[in-house]
């Protein structure tokens, strides 16, 4: 169980299973880079932040539900939780994640989704067998179901999340083709800070060179 | 480093700037003058009689926009901060590096490296402009005393003060040249030393006021990068003084403020009338050449260079951010030194 103070947002699980550096400049450097991109999923997301909920029948939908998981030390908001009501009455909550993009194939957006999930459970004491990824793109729904396998790749990016903050520590970037589109490739610099030693003299004696 | 941010250069008076969305609003006696998304914006310095709404400033803060306050004539006022952010692991480490001696002489040794190397090429560029007629002798004389500097400054047995001793040396031979880096026939242009407070001659003038601006965008990108830019290495601790932007300054004075100077008065672009003398012998700029000299720094920022170092193309105007990444690197621990941007 994690202290309330030590608790992560979620978003760095998403941002740690893309790219563990851009997880570290984010949340360890706390530097954010606006792009065009992320400019409209924050007025998409100040939209959706407004809170509320509209129900019809059988479903309740909550916006901007603020939710945590002390035994993963996790604590945000969800866009948007369904509430499904079963033959029996109960309710049943059922995270929709909304993505402005297209459907992936590594399991970013699925991991994000889990942690909600796992918020869910933990707050509410029932099981969240199935959630949800709405694709602003495409306007179309991926279902997720919340398995064993994706509970563990989830709970075990949490431990490395809380390992990497606790440490302070950035790791070296590594240049991959999704460099280009993040955007914070401009503050990582993946192709020009690498890890190589004593490449800044090597760099003096070069240009201090007699022209 | 593909993105160029601007900034938005407010010097009509009784401007009035607000938040309309995610734009800066600009009103000039209730008439709409312009809307700037903020996004494409990195700072906003206001000249004089301009107001911000407080909307607008706090939207600022949020997105990492520096806004400065200058006086008509371009003395540094006051600027906004929103809340205190970046990495304080890193601030922390700064803190750290700056109290200790051996690594703010380190530090120091840098900045002066970039700061004496540059000096030294702008004067062997204008030399070999000048060809043998023999007004290149002062320069390769001065560049000469330079290279003799940057020699001492590798001595790693050297204390922060005799780094210092060192910058100040080269500054006297770098200056002591400097007229006749100046080809302009106008008397008014000549150049018998450097001051500042205030200046005394247009070119003085000219040279505080492009260090001002060039402060100004130094200052924004080390905030940028989480670094805090008034505890310095070079320049020592002093309430309300930014020691680090202006030891990152150091580097760029010569490249960027010097030449550009110098290229405005050389290609007569600014002239001696675009001054005038107060009864103390202050020299001030008139509202036509600040403006003249704002769009040739805006335009020599959206010029496109190689970064020596990271090997990379970038606008003029991206440089201090690469610079303020690769030292907020180098104290994370991440690159073996600090590479000062030097421009062959």
């Amino acid at each position: 169980m994690y202290p309330e103070a030590d608790l992560v947002p979620l978003s760095a699980l998403r941002h740690y299973s893309v790219c563990p550096r851009q997880c570290a400049l984010i949340h360890v450097e706390q530097i954010w880079e606006e792009s065009r991109l992320t400019a409209e999923g924050r007025i998409l997301h100040e939209r959706v932040d407004e809170g509320g909920a509209e129900k019809r029948r059988d479903v309740k939908r909550v916006f901007a539900l603020p939710i945590r998981c002390l035994r993963l030390g996790l604590v945000g908001k969800a866009d948007v939780v369904e509430f499904h009501r079963q033959a029996d009455g109960c309710w049943i909550p059922y995270p929709v994640e909304h993505k402005r993009g297209r459907r992936k194939e590594e399991d970013w957006d699925r991991v994000q989704l889990c942690a909600q999930a796992l918020c869910l459970e933990e707050m509410l004491g029932v099981s969240v067998p199935e959630g949800a990824l709405f694709y602003g793109k495409e306007q179309r729904r991926e279902v997720v179901a919340i398995n064993d396998e994706l509970r563990r790749e989830t709970e075990e990016i949490a431990a490395a999340v809380h390992r990497m903050l606790a440490d302070g520590r950035t790791p070296p970037p590594e240049y991959a083709p999704k460099c280009d589109s993040c955007s914070l490739v401009d503050v990582c610099l993946p192709q020009g800070v690498g890890g190589r030693g004593n490449r800044v003299a090597r760099y003096l004696t070069k240009v201090l060179e007699e022209p | 480093m593909k993105k160029h941010l601007n900034t938005l250069f407010v010097t009509t008076q009784g401007t009035y700037l607000s938040k309309e969305g995610e734009c800066v609003q600009v009103r000039v006696e209730g008439i709409d003058k312009a809307h700037i998304p903020i996004h494409t914006l990195g700072g906003i310095v206001c000249f004089g009689n301009v107001l911000c709404s407080p909307f607008l400033l706090g939207h600022c803060a949020e997105h990492g926009v520096a806004v400065s306050f200058l006086t008509e004539n371009g003395r540094f006022l006051a600027r906004v901060q929103g809340p205190v952010s970046g990495n304080v692991l890193l601030r922390r480490e700064q803190y750290r590096w700056a109290d200790d001696p051996a690594s703010s002489t380190r530090m120091a040794r840098y900045v002066l490296t970039g700061k004496l190397a540059n000096s030294r090429n702008v004067l062997l560029r204008a030399a070999r402009d000048h060809g043998d007629d023999g007004r290149d002798e002062p320069l390769r004389a001065a560049a000469l005393r330079l290279a003799d500097c940057l020699r001492r400054l590798e001595r790693q047995d050297f204390s922060l003060d005799e780094v210092r001793g060192i910058e100040g040396e080269a500054g006297a031979a770098y200056f002591g040249a400097f007229d006749a880096l100046i080809t302009s026939d106008d008397e008014a242009f000549r150049f018998k030393g450097r001051n500042r407070r205030p200046p005394l001659d247009p070119t003085n003038c000219l040279l505080s006021f492009l260090y001002t601006l060039l402060l100004h965008d130094i200052r924004a990108a080390l905030e940028c990068v989480g670094l805090d830019p008034a505890v310095g290495f070079l320049h020592r601790d002093r309430p309300g003084r930014p020691g680090l932007a202006l030891d990152i300054l150091e580097e760029f004075r010569p490249v960027m403020a010097d030449r550009l100077a110098l290229s405005l008065i050389n290609l007569g672009q600014v002239k001696a009338k675009g001054f005038e003398t107060l009864e103390s012998g202050a020299v001030l700029m008139t509202d036509d050449t600040r403006k003249e000299v704002i769009l040739a720094y805006q335009k020599r920022k959206q010029e496109d260079v190689e970064h020596p170092f990271l090997q990379e193309k970038m606008a003029v105007g991206l440089l201090w951010h690469a610079q303020a990444l690769l030292l907020a690197r180098h104290i994370r621990g991440d690159l073996d030194g600090y590479p000062p941007y030097i421009r062959r």
